[in-house]
C-alpha cells in the first residue's frame, strides 16, 4: 500500500469499516511510515477539534436565546 | 422544575403545548432556543439567517405537535426540525459559485508518497482547545469551508448524525456523503495545521 491509497482508505479505517485484509495492509504501512502515521493522527484530531469547538461545552453556545428572538417567535406563532 | 422526573416533566410539557398553553410555548423556546440557534448558525453561517431558521423551526414544530411521538425526546425532535429548516434556508439562499477545495487536499508524488512532510502538532487537540481562542479559531475555519462541505461535516461530525441520516438530509448517496465528508475533514486539517503545527506562521 502506498501513502496515496492510505489517504484514500483513511475514512473507512477511522470508521472501523475496513475489511480485515486491507486493514492489515493499512496498519503495516502505518507502522513503517511516520508521515502517514502523523497524517492519521491529525485527521483524527481534526474530527475531535470540531466536536470540542462546537460542542455543548463551548462558550459560543448561548445559555439563553436572545430576548428579542423569544418575543419574535412567540409573536409569530399567533399570526 | 419541581420534583418531577425529566420524562414526566416532558410528557406534561407536551400536553400543555398541545392544549395551546402560552407559558409552555415560552418555556420551550427559552429552554431549547439557544441550542437551536447554535446549530442553525453553524449550518447557515450568518446570524440573521440563523435567527430566521430558529423562528421557522419553532413554528414548524408547534404546528406539527400532533406528529411528535411520545417515545422521542423533545430536544432531539426540535433539533432535527431545526437542521432541516437550516438546510432549507441554504437551498433557497442565492449562492455564489462554490470555491473548490482541491488546493486544501493533500498532494502526492509520482511514486505515491505525500508531497508534504507533516509536522506534528504542538499539543494534543483537547489540550489546545481548553483555550477559548483556539475553539473560536476552529469554528472560524469550519465556517470558512464551502457550504456543501461544511454542512456534511457539521451534520456528521458535530451534530453526530450517522452517515445514512446525513446522506438522506442532504439528498446524497451514502457513498457521495462519505467522499464529501472525507474531503471536508482533509481540508479542515489543512486549514488547522498552520495554527496547531510546530511551524507557526
Amino acid at each position: 500500500m502506498k501513502c496515496r491509497e492510505l489517504a484514500e482508505f483513511l475514512f473507512d479505517y477511522v470508521s472501523g469499516d475496513l475489511a480485515v485484509e486491507r486493514r492489515e495492509h493499512f496498519e503495516f504501512h502505518l507502522s513503517k511510515c511516520g508521515n502517514c502515521h502523523e497524517y492519521l493522527v491529525q485527521y483524527q484530531m481534526t474530527i475531535k477539534a470540531g466536536k470540542i469547538a462546537c460542542g455543548d461545552l463551548s462558550d459560543e453556545l448561548p445559555k439563553n436565546i436572545p430576548e428579542d428572538l423569544v418575543k419574535a417567535v412567540l409573536a409569530a406563532r399567533k399570526i | 422544575m419541581g420534583s418531577a422526573t425529566p420524562v414526566d416533566d416532558e410528557t406534561a410539557l407536551i400536553a400543555q403545548l398541545r392544549k395551546g398553553d402560552e407559558a409552555a410555548f415560552e418555556r420551550v423556546v427559552r429552554q431549547y432556543g439557544g441550542r437551536l440557534l447554535a446549530v442553525a448558525r453553524r449550518i447557515v453561517g450568518t446570524e440573521e439567517d440563523a435567527r430566521d431558521v430558529v423562528q421557522d423551526a419553532f413554528l414548524n414544530a408547534f404546528k406539527s405537535l400532533d406528529r411528535f411521538e411520545g417515545n422521542a425526546k423533545l430536544s432531539t425532535w426540535l433539533h432535527r426540525i431545526a437542521v432541516n429548516a437550516a438546510l432549507m434556508k441554504l437551498r433557497t439562499r442565492k449562492r455564489k459559485p462554490e470555491q473548490s477545495i482541491d488546493t486544501l487536499l493533500p498532494g502526492f508524488q509520482d511514486d505515491g508518497h505525500f508531497e508534504e512532510r507533516f509536522q506534528s502538532w504542538e499539543e494534543p487537540v483537547d489540550k489546545a482547545l481548553e483555550r477559548e481562542e483556539n475553539r473560536e479559531l476552529v469554528r472560524q475555519q469550519i465556517d470558512a469551508l464551502p457550504d456543501s462541505y461544511r454542512t456534511v461535516l457539521v451534520l456528521r461530525d458535530i451534530e453526530g448524525l450517522d452517515t445514512e441520516e446525513t446522506a438522506k438530509m442532504l439528498g446524497l448517496s451514502v457513498n457521495a456523503t462519505k467522499i464529501r465528508l472525507h474531503r471536508a475533514r482533509q481540508a479542515l486539517r489543512t486549514m488547522l495545521a498552520p495554527h496547531f503545527g510546530s511551524a507557526r506562521a
